[in-house]
């Protein structure tokens, strides 16, 4: 069932000191299921975070049209209905977070949404179990970790009971232990709640773990399919200006010198595999 | 330096003061800053004086963190103090050249360094005694009826939960601009006053810079969060006048009377 339909999806901007009109997104058609995990690749400027940003109506499109939950997003009176229903989380913890108190902070969106006292109770207690940061919730968000921050402003959308999740690369500003937390509870959301992920990344490492991978380029969609069809296409990702993961890329590289293997590699754990069964057919040959 | 500022910390407990509602306490300081003014004689200063050791005391925090404090503002106090010392006309009791210390100059000099001490004391102890979110909802609660004149409540309130919330992060960043300014041979803690102060443009302006970038990211976010301004809004907890309230107002109203009746009886020295 889709829940997000995206249309030939145009945007440009008027550039305010040149006065040219710049073309960010170029003809989108992009599709995303319910419980679906998407991750959404690109170089800087490749229109990722401009895409994220129509999907809950902080941008319309100039031409075409985004869907969600079968609205409109440029319907102005149902602007909230869309809100509520996507759960945005930013780079920056630090710049998304209101409250002086983690609890407070969780509670910022069911407040706005004018939900009785009671009932944003039950919901925060209910997001920072999700997330496992019940333990903090009176805390201040600035004596917390990176990790633990961007946990805390996972928390305060999942308080508005949203439809999906859209990342805007959450994990960019944390440390490797950071990153870990965050892809963990995105991952759990996504396969015990049944939520929804759009993952905006230019990591490799998490995007390997979706379900779908969209590469953006120039503002238009270059790649789109499972992880295993997008990453062993080492040569067009790198022409498009990204990394591939290191398993698949060594097995790449000893398919160019000429050891013939199954490209067809995500982690470190498969590339093993793949290497060892190579090293016993070998050995049977001889 | 910028250690030192404890406004706008907040020590958890569970003391009387601590349990006060914040509309109490908000009208409370401003009785209590009206009295500091009030007052006319040393023994109106002592009763504020013994006012206050009672809350500090009630409130269990350390005295020594309090006075603390006043470090910050130490300068100003001094600077105060001195140029009613000297400047003030009247009879005078000690000159050296054009300097002289009049008896109107030490009454007034006294005065004011209390006032400013016993302003501050008293504020800290709201501040630290008070988280700023249940300060900020008093505000608000407290401004609300003025809302009829256009006066915007919800939004100052906001505004001053938003101040608050990024104090300690814009401190660290500007350790951090200093840190940088520094290893590439900025120096900021030598040379004169006006040396010091034209170093500080260097730091001042990235520190803007990331200022304004952060509010528009914090913009978006509390829009992605569907706010909406204070129309319509619930809140997590609610402000509830209780027992202890009416005792504070009680603690209040002796204060106020012992201060006015020592004003009449004692008059002004």
């Amino acid at each position: 069932m889709t829940l997000v339909d995206i249309n030939n999806l145009t945007f440009e901007y008027i550039d305010e000191e040149t006065h040219e009109r710049n073309r960010v997104l170029d003809k989108i058609n992009l599709k995303v299921d319910r419980g679906e995990f998407l991750a959404v690749l690109g170089h800087n400027g490749s229109g990722k975070s401009t895409l994220a940003k129509h999907m809950n109506a902080i941008l319309v499109p100039t031409e075409g049209s985004v869907t969600i939950d079968g609205i409109d997003t440029k319907d102005d009176s149902r602007l909230f209905d869309i809100r509520r229903r996507v759960g945005m989380v930013f780079q920056n913890p630090d710049n998304q977070m209101v409250a002086t108190i983690v609890e407070e902070d969780v509670a910022f969106a069911p407040e706005n949404l004018g939900i009785p006292p009671e009932e944003i109770r039950r919901r925060v207690d209910d997001a920072l179990e999700t997330v496992g940061m019940s333990a903090f919730k009176r805390h201040a968000p600035h004596m917390l970790s990176g990790g633990q921050k961007q946990r805390v402003a996972i928390a305060g959308v999942l308080a508005m009971q949203p439809e999906f999740l859209v990342m805007d690369e959450p994990t960019a500003m944390l440390d490797p232990k950071g990153r870990a937390e965050v892809i963990e509870t995105v991952k759990k959301l996504n396969r015990e709640k049944g939520m929804t992920v759009v993952l905006i990344t230019h990591y490799m490492d998490e995007a390997v773990q979706a379900d779908r991978v969209v590469v953006m380029d120039n503002g238009h969609i270059a790649m789109d399919g499972t992880p295993r069809e997008v990453f062993p296409q080492v040569e067009k990702l790198t022409r498009l200006g990204l990394d591939t993961p290191q398993s698949t890329y060594l097995i790449y590289m000893l398919n160019s010198a000429g050891i013939e293997l199954d490209p067809r590699v995500l982690n470190d754990a498969e590339c093993a595999e793949t290497l060892l069964r190579a090293i016993k057919q070998n050995r049977e040959r001889r | 330096m910028l250690k030192d500022i404890t406004l706008g910390q907040y020590f958890p407990g569970n003391s009387f003061i601590h349990r006060l509602d914040p509309r109490t306490k908000i009208l409370i300081i401003i009785a209590y800053v009206v009295l500091v003014f009030m007052v006319q004689n040393f023994i109106g200063y002592a009763a504020l004086a013994l006012f206050l050791a009672l809350c500090v005391g009630v409130s269990g925090i350390s005295p020594k963190y309090l006075i603390r404090g006043l470090k910050p503002i130490l300068v100003f106090i001094v600077f105060t103090g001195l140029f009613n010392l000297f400047l003030t006309p009247g009879e005078t009791v000690w000159s050296f050249g054009i300097l002289k210390i009049t008896r109107e100059g030490i009454r007034f000099a006294a005065f004011m360094v209390l006032r400013l001490i016993f302003l501050i004391l008293g504020t800290s102890l709201l501040t630290l005694t008070t988280s700023p979110i249940a300060l900020t909802d008093g505000l608000e609660r407290l401004l609300a009826p003025f809302k009829k004149i256009h006066l915007p409540s919800h939004e100052i309130a906001m505004m001053m939960t938003i101040a608050l919330r990024f104090i300690p992060t814009l401190l660290d960043e500007t350790d951090k601009i200093m840190k940088a300014q520094s290893a590439r041979g900025a120096s900021i803690d030598s040379g004169s006053i006006f040396a010091r102060a034209k170093a500080m443009v260097p730091i001042l302006i990235p520190l803007f810079v990331s200022a304004f970038r952060r509010a528009d990211e914090l913009a978006t976010a509390m829009e992605c969060r569907c706010y909406r301004g204070g129309e319509g809004r619930t809140r997590l907890y609610k402000l509830k006048y209780g027992a202890v309230d009416a005792l504070g107002w009680v603690y209040m109203a002796v204060l106020a009377a012992a201060i006015i009746f020592i004003n009449i009886y004692f008059g002004s020295f």
